[in-house]
């Protein structure tokens, strides 16, 4: 049984439905991210689990037990708050202590612990400092504090990193990663930043307009996209309108407007005439001007249109012969040299036949 | 500071003083000027029919200064008495403002934005009548043929108690203080809760508080300074007031500004007068640096 179940939950406010009969598991000791555009309703289900906002419809079951009648000073549920909500008037060790003081512990206990929480986010020397006088790093980690001191069965955390700068974010996505390891709490991470989500999570559900996209690990969510809508929105994706032109044993051949004929691994539910698109990952396209290329299944003659240089890659934007406009992404292996290929090169272009997937309409 | 001030523009530095300069002159003309007079007139002789005795009362004879009138004031236990009486009115007022002002302060502020303004425009309404109107109406509101009055004897006389006069009293006295400086604690309070970040309140109950300790720890705490500032708005003016008891209260209810006004237009004693004001308003000053203080503290963080 998963620890937390959320069972055919809808939320409206007025006329407007901003969750709609979502149902997700989140499994005991997992960092499960809520990803999704802002105002797919991320907060309001956020909300739901800890208390401060009741479903229409559906329940919210943690253990097993309905939560509807328990109130969130009740749930054994804890929130970072995207703006930490850190309380000003009290000192860092104050903070942290709070949960514990008001549920009336031990004056000699509440020390040791707090001690203990200090250390274990790393403010031990800032214990006596008030919250602005700390960086936006240290407020998080007093907030994660705060919420892990009484070890909750559920930590939420909505949009921890969204404050903070890029590089901060990336060394906080570290610390998160560990921090959860070592206390081994369940972890719902709220979030709109795709690379974010593929860092930090087990498990992903991608969120459009209040409903559930997908759920997946990672790597699985990355490689293969459900739908048009996860497809775009994580990651840089190549997506071309196709139908299916045959179904055999071992592939599927598709129709590519602008492109010609393509084979695929079998695919699902495919039957000929079925409309769809065919999506691929810029990194596993290839293109050349020798053998390599021609002889993947694959492969197109085209010509370079645009190419943009990033360092560490390079994008080249090439363009086929019936139109089709294809990116690829090519790691830049050698140190000096900006570019493989020039704008106006003939090449070919090609990929494996299962690197991309076939996307029902 | 000092140097930040060094390194401002000249333009910057003009600006500046055109905008502190007119609150100084003010300040220095109406208050410091004001007060150094009375601090020399405390010192001064009184004169034979009021004012002040002339520094020099005949050619060649000096008559110098004298602290006679604070020899006088600390001398009789009756001024004293008079000092604390009044210090007590003004605390018993101050904590039944703020007893009154805080849950309707909050509730002004917890309230939709679009009703805050319509209440807050009710807070204020009175001062769109005349003080001394609004206290003489507590004469027909407390007076003996007053509904309250009424209710009051006739809930009493069912215990055999004899009827009590409301009006002319300790106790209109206060209720009429109370009544006119309710709005000076309300409104700063408002201002404080106002500003409150409600995710505060939600973080407080996701960690496991109650209403109760939500107040105690959370908003409370927060709210001190506002608390201080409507502290002062109430207790100075309740400290000098003199109209109040002069029209609601009995002979026996005089206050420091009573005593005060009585030298200057009755007793005509300028200088007792003017040493009477002159310790009032240390003895405010002293309660000013002390709320500043201890909002100053609870401010620091916030
Ligand atoms: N209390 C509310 N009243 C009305 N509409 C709301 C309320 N809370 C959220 N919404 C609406 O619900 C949608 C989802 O909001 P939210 O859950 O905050 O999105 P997210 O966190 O994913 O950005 C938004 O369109 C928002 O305007
Ligand atoms: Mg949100």
């Amino acid at each position: 049984m998963a620890l937390l179940e959320i069972r055919n939950v809808t939320r409206r406010f007025g006329g407007f439905v901003a969750v709609d009969n979502i149902s997700l598991g989140i499994e005991a000791g997992e960092i499960f991210t809520l990803l999704g555009p802002s105002g797919c309703g991320k907060t309001t289900i956020l909300r739901m689990i800890a208390g401060f906002d009741l479903p229409d419809e559906g329940q919210i079951l943690l253990d097993g037990e309905d939560l509807a009648d328990t109130p969130p000073e009740k749930r054994p549920v804890r929130t970072v708050f995207q703006n930490y909500a850190l309380f000003p008037h009290m000192t860092v060790a104050q903070n942290i202590a709070f949960p514990l003081r008001m549920s009336r512990c031990p004056d000699a206990e509440i020390r040791q612990r707090t001690r203990d929480t200090l250390q274990q986010v790393r403010l031990g020397d800032r214990a006596g400092r008030y919250p602005n006088e700390l960086s936006g790093g240290q407020q998080q980690r007093v907030a994660l504090g705060r919420a892990l001191i009484n070890r909750p069965r559920l930590l939420l955390l909505d949009e921890p990193l969204a404050a903070l700068d890029a590089k901060l974010r990336e060394e906080m996505q570290i610390e998160l990663i560990n921090l959860q390891r070592e206390v081994g709490i369940t972890f719902v991470f709220v979030t709109h930043a795709q690379n974010e989500a593929l860092a930090l999570s087990h498990r992903i559900a991608v969120l459009n307009s209040g409903r559930v996209m997908q759920v997946d690990d990672p790597p699985r969510l990355y490689g293969f996209p459900g739908n048009r809508f996860v497809a775009g929105f994580i990651g840089h994706i190549n997506i071309l309108d196709a139908q299916v032109l045959e179904t055999a044993h071992g592939h599927t051949r598709l129709g590519i407007a602008g492109l010609g004929e393509i084979i695929v691994p079998p695919v699902a539910g495919a039957a000929p005439g079925g409309k769809g698109a065919f999506a691929i990952r810029p990194e596993l396209v290839r293109i050349g001007v020798h053998g390599d290329v021609t002889e993947l299944k694959n492969h197109f003659p085209c010509e370079v249109r645009n190419l943009l240089y990033c360092g560490d890659v390079t994008t080249y934007r090439v363009q086929l012969a019936n139109g089709a406009l294809i990116e690829a992404l090519l790691p830049n292996s050698a140190p000096g040299r900006a570019e493989l290929f020039k704008v106006g090169d003939a090449v070919n272009v090609g990929w494996r036949h299962d690197a991309g997937v076939f996307l029902h309409e | 500071m000092s140097n930040q001030t060094a390194k401002l523009p000249p333009s910057a530095r003009l600006t500046k003083w055109l905008v502190c300069g007119p609150p100084l002159v003010f300040l220095l003309l109406l208050f410091v000027a004001p007060s150094a007079i009375m601090v020399v007139a405390s010192l001064r002789f009184p004169g034979e029919f009021g004012g002040l005795a002339p520094v020099a009362a005949a050619p060649g004879v000096l008559q110098g200064l004298t602290l006679e009138t604070y020899r006088f004031f600390f001398g009789d236990f009756l001024y004293a008495e008079i000092f604390v009486k009044s210090f007590l009115v003004a605390l018993a007022a101050t904590l039944i403002c703020l007893v009154m002002a805080y849950p309707l302060a909050l509730l002004i502020a917890r309230s939709p934005k679009k009703s805050r303004d319509l209440m807050i425009l009710l807070v204020i309404l009175p001062f769109a009548s005349n003080f001394l109107i609004r206290v003489y109406a507590w004469m027909i509101l407390l007076g003996p043929q007053g509904a309250l009055s009424q209710l009051v004897n006739s809930a009493l006389g069912a215990f055999g108690i004899g009827p009590v006069h409301l009006l002319f009293s300790p106790f209109a006295v206060l209720v009429a203080m109370v009544y006119v400086h309710l709005p000076f604690m309300v409104l700063p309070l408002y201002t404080n809760l106002e500003k409150h970040d409600p995710s505060l309140l939600d973080a407080a109950q996701d960690l496991g508080a109650n209403r109760w300790q939500r107040f105690w720890h959370v908003t409370f705490p927060l709210s001190l300074p506002g608390i201080y500032a409507g502290a002062t708005l109430v207790f100075i003016p309740v400290l000098g007031m003199f109209a109040i008891p002069d029209i609601l209260g009995g002979t026996g209810d005089m206050l420091i500004g009573n005593l005060i006004k009585d030298q200057f237009l009755g007793t005509r004693d300028w200088p007792f007068g003017a040493t009477l004001s002159i310790l009032l308003t240390g003895a405010v000053l002293l309660c000013v640096l002390v709320a500043a203080r201890l909002g100053g503290a609870g401010m620091r963080h916030a």
